[in-house]
């Protein structure tokens, strides 16, 4: 059951709610189970709920390790 | 003597609403119609007061079409069910490559509906038929009791001209030919998503309704050898290209890459667990034609307002089982098929 | 879309394609299972197949809810509706799941039953507050992903002293189901399913975190890679099991590092052991009965339990006998086999588990696949 985005928080709706924005569409859903977060956080979203928070630093690690699997491939492969 | 006009108290717009009698065939009835609709769309034939109207048959093959609407919400961003009527059936006549003439209106009511809510969605109509200069000539209106209608079914028919030398139908797909369609896809069915009770956003999204047959008469005359034109309304792109496929007994290769859909509605789908292929529009159009005629196809629509995001987005092949496939911008393929039932947001 | 486009570039994902060409040894093939259903859906989606070398082969695994869902739950729930008079509110993915009697939750509403689809657990409370007359029973479903927000709405359902809101619970638990696929005896005795490693769920696993899988890798010796949602995430997977079994290695890798941790989301995970505890024994379709794989409320929560407030009582249902869905969820057999698929079988007409849940293996084969079974001539 996973259908999950990652969006971005851009408003706090105190006590546990916020808006999010994921490429110009905002929503209300519910911060309650990731406490803490701010507006400029990006979240998990699934069914209405923030689930954790991505990490920035980790995605970007991640993209630069799809590059370098990918970049030793340009100069190895066929 | 002079006799006394009979005061007639005119509609209540403001805070009436419609009974049973709007629809008994007597003076309230004729009230209605006078004050509302033969005044919102005021042409000659309405005027006259017949229950049909005359026309000449003008020389040619002529085409005829039929849509009832039934959509709810009645009011949604971009447009109602009052000019979405007048497109919808407006698109269906232009896509035979036809001029649209004329159009009817019939009307369902239902009991208790607000009568300031049917002189919106009825104003609405009439300009949208005065802007793409198809008169409403005739119609009729009933009324139901209150829980048996949605407020209000509009059915609209439309006739038209085919000019000479024109043949579209959808099984005149070829291999070889080239697929066009004249904009962004998934813009109406998210715009109407967004009201639906439990689904809430603030978009900016607007449906895309709109009456296409400029556009057509623009490509017909650059292009007279289209082979197919269809709007894809319920079901969407993926839908009438196999419908295209099916009619046709042909295959299709299309590109993810190059069918345009706007970041919000793409976002919007995401959200939803929904296809754009398959969301449905009501402003836009696809083409087939010979693939030597694509590049000036494509341009011809570029230049035309309802066509400024046309693309190419493949070609017709040959295959005995009829699939729509469809390279992913991923780099893989799949297959296009045919919508299951009504598409639901998906959470997993 | 940020974190979402980048992850799915399609020049990335040849140089990726590439890299595991280069290092998959042709001497050996990797039968790869993707658990989520999620994952599934992706592979098919974005004919992720088509990049793979022929020696790797993914075998789709259970992690469906809506696949694994036995029948006789669906009919609890649409005798909710038509029997107990109680709105029921479900996540749209249940509705067309067939049930007895020719009957589906949507086809029920046709009938007059009230059934609503929501978006949202929270969605079913606000029924329920604002149908105060009225039983409302909200039809949860799901892994570990789905559970706290159902966790959340039974506590607030307490806070606000709510008579009329029960919650029929149907969560069920990712590990339980790997050790049982693990176990079965097509795996473990008889060798006939090569199975040598799992791409671990995404999203269930930002939940319980990446420490719940140490188990698998250690006691079955079979990596684990869990992988995020997007293709590209997805692909390179595959690449860091194809090196593990190449490596001879067993460990659990995590490559979806910008929402999991080892630990998870503990305070989902708290609430969740709050609200819930272990049933001994759950049904799932098309695998039977298995233990410690499934949740229920506490006797604390109990006031919100639909079981216990109607009495339900489950009655097994057994699937129709032409149906390889037992067999498609334990990765022994592909939908292709099964003598159903794609003729009496399809997405409109679903006989079998597989089929009704868009991300099951027989529905994303046959929605983007199955031109692949026969011969097409492309352009």
């Amino acid at each position: 059951m996973c259908l999950a985005l990652p969006a971005r928080v851009v408003e706090l709706v105190p006590p546990t709610e916020g808006v999010i924005d994921l490429g110009g569409v905002r929503k209300r859903i519910s911060l309650e189970l990731v406490p803490g977060v701010q507006p400029g956080d990006y979240v998990i979203v699934h069914v209405g709920y923030a689930l954790q928070k991505l990490d920035p630093a980790q995605a970007e690690r991640t993209l630069a390790l799809f590059a370098e699997a990918s970049a030793d491939a340009a100069e190895g492969a066929e | 003597m002079r006799s006394r006009s009979d005061y007639v108290r005119p509609v209540d717009f403001k805070h009436g609403r419609v009974d049973m009698t709007h629809g008994g065939g007597g003076r309230a009835m004729a009230q209605l119609i006078e004050e509302l609709f033969a005044r919102a769309f005021a042409n000659e034939w309405l005027a006259q007061g017949n229950d049909n109207a005359l026309f000449a048959v003008p020389a040619g093959r002529m085409v005829i079409a039929t849509d009832s609407h039934v959509i709810s919400p009645l009011e949604f961003p971009g447009g109602d069910i009052g000019c979405l009527a007048v497109h919808g059936t407006i698109n269906d006549v232009a896509m035979a490559g036809a001029r649209p003439l004329y159009l009817a209106a019939g009307f369902i009511l239902e009991e208790g509906f607000p009568l300031a809510t049917l002189k919106r969605i009825v104003e609405s109509m009439a300009a949208a038929s005065r802007e793409a200069g198809v008169p409403v000539v005739t119609g009729d209106t009933k009324v139901v009791e209150q829980g048996k209608g949605d407020g209000v079914f509009i059915t609209t028919t439309g006739v038209g001209v085919v000019p000479p030398g024109v043949e579209i139908s959808g099984d005149r797909a070829r291999p070889g030919d080239a697929i066009l369609v004249s904009g962004t896809i998934g813009d109406h069915g998210v715009a109407i998503m967004s009201l639906r009770e439990n689904l809430s956003f603030e978009t900016t999204i607007l449906s895309d309704t709109a009456a296409l047959h400029g556009l057509v008469a623009v490509m017909v005359d650059a292009v007279p050898a289209i082979r197919c034109l269809r709007d894809p309304t319920r079901g969407g792109l993926g839908t009438t290209l196999n419908e295209f496929a099916r009619q046709s007994g042909v295959g299709m290769l299309i590109h993810e890459s190059r069918i345009p859909v706007r970041a919000e509605v793409n976002a919007a789908c995401e959200f939803l667990g929904l296809d754009p292929l398959y969301v449905a529009n009501e402003g836009k159009l696809i083409a087939i034609c010979p693939p030597e005629d694509a590049d000036r196809l494509l341009a011809a629509m570029r230049a035309h307002p309802q066509g400024g995001g046309a693309a190419i987005i493949g070609s017709v092949i040959d295959d005995p089982h009829h699939f729509v496939q469809m390279e992913t911008s991923f780099g893989g393929r799949r297959i296009v098929d045919w919508l299951t039932g009504e598409q639901l947001p998906r959470i997993c | 879309m940020k974190y979402v486009d980048e992850f799915r570039d399609g020049e990335m994902a040849r140089r990726i394609a590439a890299r595991i060409r280069a290092e998959t040894r042709p001497d050996r093939s990797y039968h790869l299972m993707e658990f989520c259903g999620g994952h599934t859906h992706a592979i098919s989606r974005y004919g992720i197949k088509d990049l793979l070398p022929h020696n790797v082969e993914m075998v789709h695994g259970p992690g469906c809810p809506v696949c694994v869902l036995p029948i006789g739950r669906i009919d609890n729930a649409i005798a909710l509706a038509t029997q107990h008079d109680a709105i029921v509110c479900t996540y749209a993915d249940t509705m067309r799941v067939p049930a007895s009697g020719g009957l589906s939750l949507i086809k029920a509403k046709a009938r007059g039953a009230d059934i609503r689809m929501v978006y949202s657990a929270s969605d079913a409370l606000g029924i329920a507050q604002s149908n105060p007359q009225r039983e409302v029973v909200f039809f949860a479903i799901g892994f570990e992903t789905t559970t706290p927000p159902t966790a959340l709405v039974v506590r607030q359902a307490r806070a606000l002293d709510l008579k009329n809101f029960t919650v029929f619970c149907n969560h069920v638990l990712t590990p339980a189901a790997i050790t049982h696929i693990l176990e079965s005896p097509e795996v473990r005795e008889l060798g006939i399913v090569a199975l040598d490693g799992f791409i671990g769920p995404a999203h269930v696993s930002t939940v319980i975190g990446s420490q719940p899988y140490e188990y698998f890798a250690e006691e079955y010796q079979r990596p684990v890679v869990i992988a995020g949602f997007e293709p590209l995430d997805v692909m390179q997977a595959i690449l860091m099991l194809v090196r593990q079994l190449n490596d001879g290695r067993a460990e659990v890798e995590n490559e979806f590092t910008r929402a999991v941790t080892r630990n998870g989301n503990e305070t989902a995970k708290s609430l969740v052991a709050e609200v819930f505890e272990l049933r001994r024994s759950f049904e799932w379709r098309g695998l039977g009965d298995v233990p410690y794989s499934a949740l229920r409320l506490k006797d604390a929560y109990a006031q919100f339990d639909a079981e216990r407030r109607f009495d339900i009582t489950t009655r097994p249902v057994a699937d129709n006998k032409a149906c390889e869905c037992g067999a498609i969820l334990r990765g022994v057999k592909k939908p292709a086999d099964c003598k159903a698929f794609g003729t009496v079988c399809t997405p409109e007409n679903p006989i079998g588990s597989c089929m009704v849940s868009s991300e099951g293996a027989c529905a994303a084969h046959y929605t983007y696949g199955r031109f692949k079974d026969v011969e097409v001539r492309a352009a």
